[in-house]
């Protein structure tokens, strides 16, 4: 019954938490982009009055999308149509409950973790989850009965497949440093510090190539704009060409919870994830010597925000990189993933076991 | 390995960007300067362009000294207008029996050109274009008509 009870718990905040971050991504997108292009972005919308510069934007993106007519093509594949935005949105918000976003706590003398699917298998959870969720896009394409949203379906499908190799390559770099499939023991062993104490052992110090191609190879999963061929809104149309109001909703969120996703990842394998430097279980120990005690549920705020504060660093620097390069033809893309990322991260691979092996 | 740097030298533009403009946006947030930056919008109902000084907008009736209308409803506005939409009708002044004076001046602002050839065919000065109000803008056309009282007051 406890246990009942914790889940859904942990189900209704953690999804608030991580549907309300995505209501603000589109917001900061809007206005990141706004502010990179010398524009002031979206300011109008108002409560009472209160226009806060933009806060409720979201809300009225949200409203307008869910009031808009939702008109199906008589020539769709029915099933297959209606199917597709379910699986974009699910399969993108499904592994955002595996991430660990504070450490796991003891309650009622009962181990609680501090993610909806405290799964010791959360890296191949989350990696199978991602995989499958290609489905939405080809059932999208495919299911539209239109030449260019199949094209497009097709263009996804193949640049989805070729990056997730070079992802899980440089996954496994990191698996190899930190060798746990469990995320939050892999946050866990990120909470060590080198040079006398004063530089924590962050996935990105120990693995800064795998971090890197990571990056990339997720920016092409997310099938954002460097590597936007599947949607190319203006020109090349994209999977989603025969969907409107909130079916193209759930796609568009889709997205930007992949972009959650995406960020949460890289602060969980890169940034240290939850660890704030030098807090650990019981409060701050500085290499200067000080410390403070803390409580574990104050050591699980401290965590919690300091997991939000790396998260929204990694969704600026995502969307910065999406207004700022122009998109790669065909060709260029399907070489960076195949001759470049991919080489890559399996030499990555290889100079990382060699030196853990001579370590040990 | 070059076109990484480049890259990455991209990123650097849009980076200074972005941190140069919220500079002043967290500036003007806390109102302690009014400055913009490089941000170029302009929030349109409640900050307005200025108008270049020779533009051509809404026209005016002019006054003379004693309040009458300079206009003498000689017609030649009406003559030069090329899209015709200045109707004019003429009645003798009763106070000044040798003066015509306008019954009716109405300008139709919906078929004008704004061309300004009235205003340089006006012999007494009478019509000029220069009320620096660019909303010229009604939900239904008869509203764009104008007769004296709306031409004269700006």
């Amino acid at each position: 019954m406890e246990w009942a009870i914790a889940i859904a718990a942990k189900v209704v905040i953690i999804f608030t938490w991580a549907l309300l971050t995505v209501l603000y991504i589109t917001l900061l997108e809007r206005k990141e982009s706004a502010v990179i292009q010398d524009r002031i972005g979206a300011n109008r919308a108002s409560v009472l009055g209160l226009r806060l510069n933009g806060f409720f934007q979201p809300y009225a993106d949200a409203l307008k999308m869910f009031f808009k007519e939702d008109y199906i093509p008589p020539f769709v594949d029915k099933p297959f149509y209606l199917l597709a935005p379910v699986i974009a949105l699910f399969f993108a918000l499904v592994p955002v409950g595996a991430i660990p976003v504070a450490d796991s706590i003891t309650l009622f003398g009962k181990k609680f973790t501090l993610s909806v699917i405290g799964s010791n298998v959360g890296v191949v959870l989350i990696l199978s989850l991602l995989s499958l969720a290609i489905y939405g896009v080809i059932f999208g394409g495919y299911g539209s009965r239109n030449k260019y949203g199949l094209l497009g379906g097709m263009r996804a499908a193949a640049q989805i497949i070729s990056y997730e190799v070079a992802l899980g390559l440089s996954i496994i770099g990191v698996l190899l440093v930190f060798p746990s499939l469990d995320l939050n023991e892999i946050v866990h062993m990120q909470n060590r510090y080198i040079l006398g104490g004063w530089v924590p052992l962050w996935g990105i110090i120990l693995q800064p190539l795998a971090a890197i191609l990571f990056l990339i190879a997720g920016m092409a999963e997310n099938k954002r704009v460097p590597f936007d061929l599947p949607e190319g809104e203006s020109e090349i149309i994209g999977y989603f060409l025969e969907y409107s109001g909130m079916k193209f909703g759930m796609f568009f969120v889709g997205d930007f919870v992949e972009i959650l996703l995406l960020a949460a990842l890289f602060t969980t394998f890169f940034l240290g994830g939850y660890n704030f430097p030098w807090l650990f279980a019981d409060g701050f120990h500085f290499p200067w010597g000080n410390s403070i005690a803390l409580s574990p549920i104050a050591v699980r705020i401290v965590q919690f925000i300091t997991f939000n504060i790396k998260l929204w660093i990694m969704i600026w620097f995502l969307l910065l990189v999406r207004w700022t390069y122009p998109r790669y033809r065909y060709d260029q893309l399907m070489d960076l993933g195949w001759k470049s990322l991919i080489p890559l991260s399996i030499f990555n691979i290889i100079i990382t076991a060699g030196i853990m092996a001579v370590i040990k | 390995m070059r076109s990484f740097i480049e890259a990455v030298k991209g990123l650097g533009i849009t980076t200074r960007h972005f941190f140069v403009n919220m500079y002043y946006h967290i500036l003007r947030f806390f109102h302690i300067t009014g400055e913009k930056g490089e941000t170029v919008t302009i929030q349109y109902p409640e900050e307005k362009r200025e108008t270049f000084p020779r533009v051509r907008l809404r026209h005016r009736l002019l006054k003379r000294e004693d309040g009458r209308l300079r206009c003498v409803a000689c017609y030649m506005c009406a003559t030069a207008c090329p899209a015709q939409c200045i109707y004019i009708e003429a009645e003798e002044d009763p106070e000044h029996p040798l003066e015509k004076k306008p019954k009716h001046f109405v300008i139709d602002l919906g078929k004008c050109a704004y061309c300004g050839f009235c205003v340089e065919a006006c012999p007494e000065d009478a019509l000029r274009m220069d009320v620096h109000i660019p909303e010229l803008s009604e939900y239904n056309r008869n509203e764009l008509i104008y007769d004296i009282e709306e031409l004269t007051r700006w």
